[in-house]
């Protein structure tokens, strides 16, 4: 057999590219890491600021996926099941988190919630804090993430035929019951898929957060603001050892998460 | 009866799907809906089953007014075109469905859904995802989901639409072997004359969201009330005519008909509906053949299919492999036509009624 010369350079072009791109600066940052011995990094981590920032990213990142799963899954189906006026539109601006730059979305979060605003005031009087506070970290962690789950269930809402729906209620199912033993199982994959792209955004949210959340160690500081601010202190050593425990995370989702969807899917053979 | 329908109506924007129509079903019998694609005969189907909901008129389920009931408490089993299996559950577990949400005993699911997979001869199956089952497995699976919850009627939708011919035809006889044994009240549709007349007690045409016809195939068949049920069924040819001053002509020639029995003291137009086997196909005028030219000459396995052109009129014919071969028919070639025996259509008779004149030539053939 002979091999397509343009085929062979083609695919040794797009394997150096991927190579290039993103698996050399993941070998460059685990050796530099590993590079002043493991007892060293070990150390980096389990330091308890580290090790509370991460603690603080990754249960916020659970709280705001849960969150998703539930409110990007049902404002897929309004926007596909319901007709509305201002559909269009309001649809256009699902998309409107990732074309916000993220320090611009900080900026307009404390600009409403902010102690100085009517809003942020009102709340502050009453004991609420958003700003410079927790909530206002998972805020910001919505605002970013939220069309993740919504983009990845729409087409899949959109292709569904109604008529396994259709042969449920024949069959005597209420709509509840052909929702969670029809419908769910049919979106789960698309629902994982956002769930995995929302936890990962979550894990690496840097420029709404710097804004919101105050940043107070040991309060309100989350993993990659703790990296920033090692590196603004010149401790590389400290940036890089949570640093590859947060890719090593996103790796794990992503395995999980791709596991998961394998599962959910092994009907289609 | 089993199932009453009475003079539904049912809109789609601009577009009237089903105008009123009213049918009935007796109980225990197989009832086709016959129909060309957009006539309106699924979405008739879909009002029985309540998916649809009906701008006017009412259904009836054993003799119960169901029309402002949900599917769910219909109670009516229905066969979807595409099947519409969960294809995120087994053979096993898409048959208890319906039992399940009737919150059955587990004992006696288990029982009914080993009691239909053996029905449906799907035994082995169980464990099988609808991804892994062939077209007609599929569907059977689907009827066994359907079987399961005990309905009182049946509706097939183009239950055999998807399939290929032979598995088509093998499981609606198996469908109609089924129908005979456990004598539930069926409707189905389809737009194939075919599987129609093979297997349903009765066929209700539907054109354009009205009801043709009801009879039995035969009547159907041999007796068609309409130009479009007439043409629709049996494959027709519909040749236009017009009677003019005493004499009757072929619509736009001047090839005339002799017809001693058509009353021709008043100028209309009539329609002359002729069947492919009635038409003669001939080299040389012998009798009162009109002349035509040869579109086409179409191999078709048992016999040959001629497609020709009378003036602006073109019609089908066929003929038979051993009379074919004798002669040499080439396209473009000219010809002449007899029509052995054709019915007309007289509009000033009332409605299209029609009026069988089986005209027999005087052919050693």
């Amino acid at each position: 057999m002979s091999v397509n010369k343009g085929d062979l350079t083609l695919r040794s072009l797009s394997l150096f590219y991927i190579g290039m791109l993103i698996i050399l600066p993941i070998l460059a940052i685990t050796s530099e890491a590993f590079k002043g011995g493991l007892q060293n990094l070990w150390a980096n981590i389990v330091s308890t600021q580290a090790l509370y920032s991460f603690r603080l990213t990754l249960i916020a990142a659970f709280i705001i996926v849960l969150i998703n799963i539930f409110t990007g899954t049902a404002t897929a189906w309004v926007l596909v099941r319901y007709r509305f006026p201002l559909k269009d539109l309001m649809d256009a601006l699902i998309d409107l988190p990732f074309a916000i730059p993220t320090v611009v979305t900080g900026i307009m979060l404390v600009t409403l919630y902010g102690p100085m605003s009517a809003a942020g005031g009102f709340l502050e009087r009453r004991g609420i804090e958003i700003m410079f506070a927790k909530p206002g970290i998972i805020l910001a962690l919505l605002f970013v993430t939220f069309p993740f789950i919504v983009r990845s269930v729409q087409p899949v809402l959109l292709e569904m035929e109604p008529d396994m729906e259709e042969a449920a209620k024949t069959l005597g199912a209420t709509p509840f019951t052909t929702f969670r033993r029809v419908v769910l199982p049919t979106l789960a994959p698309s629902i994982l898929t956002g769930a995995a792209l929302s936890f990962s955004r979550a894990l690496g949210e840097f420029g709404s957060i710097a804004i919101v959340a105050g940043n107070i160690p040991m309060k309100t500081q989350v993993a990659s603001v703790y990296i920033y601010g090692e590196i603004e202190s010149c401790n590389n050593q400290g940036a890089l050892g949570l640093s590859v425990v947060l890719l090593f995370f996103s790796f794990a989702v992503l395995t999980f998460m791709n596991i998961l969807q394998a599962r959910s899917r092994r009907y289609e053979r | 009866m089993g199932i009453v329908v009475r003079d539904i109506y049912k809109r789609f924007g601009g577009f009237i799907a089903v105008d009123g129509v009213s049918f009935d079903v007796r109980e225990g019998e197989l009832v086709a809906l016959l129909g060309p694609s957009g006539s309106g005969k699924s979405t008739i189907l879909r009002i029985i089953a309540g998916l649809e909901i009906p701008d006017r008129g009412e259904i009836y389920l054993k003799r119960e007014n169901v029309t402002a009931l949900s599917p769910r408490q219909r109670k009516v089993g229905f066969v979807f075109q595409h099947y519409a299996l969960f294809k995120h559950m087994t053979v096993e577990k898409n048959i208890a469905f319906g039992l399940e949400v009737q919150k059955r005993k587990r004992k006696d699911i288990e029982e009914k859904v080993r009691e239909l997979i053996r029905l449906v001869k799907l035994e082995g199956y169980e464990g099988h995802y609808p991804s892994q089952l062939s077209g007609g497995q599929r569907q059977r699976v689907a009827l066994a989901r359907t079987l399961a919850t005990e309905p009182s009627v049946l509706l097939l939708d183009e239950p055999f639409g998807a399939l290929d011919a032979k598995v088509r035809d093998n499981l609606a006889k198996w469908l109609k072997e089924l129908h005979v044994k456990l004598n539930i009240t069926s409707v189905f549709v389809t737009h194939d004359q075919n599987e129609a007349i093979e297997i349903s007690d009765k066929i209700v045409v539907i054109n354009r969201g009205k009801v043709e016809q009801i009879g039995t195939a035969k009547d159907v068949y041999e007796h068609p009330n309409s130009k479009f049920v007439a043409s629709f069924i049996g494959n027709v040819n519909v040749v236009d005519a017009v009677i003019k001053n005493g004499l009757i002509f072929i619509k736009d020639t001047d090839f005339e008909i002799i017809d001693r029995d058509i009353d021709v003291s008043v100028d209309r137009d009539i329609v002359l509906l002729v069947r492919p086997e009635d038409i003669l196909v001939e080299k040389d005028s012998k009798q009162e053949g009109f002349p035509c030219m040869i579109q086409d000459v179409h191999y078709r396995g048992s016999f040959y299919e001629f497609n020709l052109c009378m003036g602006d009129t073109y019609i089908r014919s066929v003929k038979d492999k051993d009379d074919f071969l004798g002669k040499k028919w080439e396209k473009n070639q000219k010809a002449f036509v007899v029509f052995k025996q054709y019915k007309i259509f007289d509009a000033s008779e009332g409605h299209w009624e029609i009026r069988e004149k089986l005209r027999q030539l005087g052919y050693i053939e």
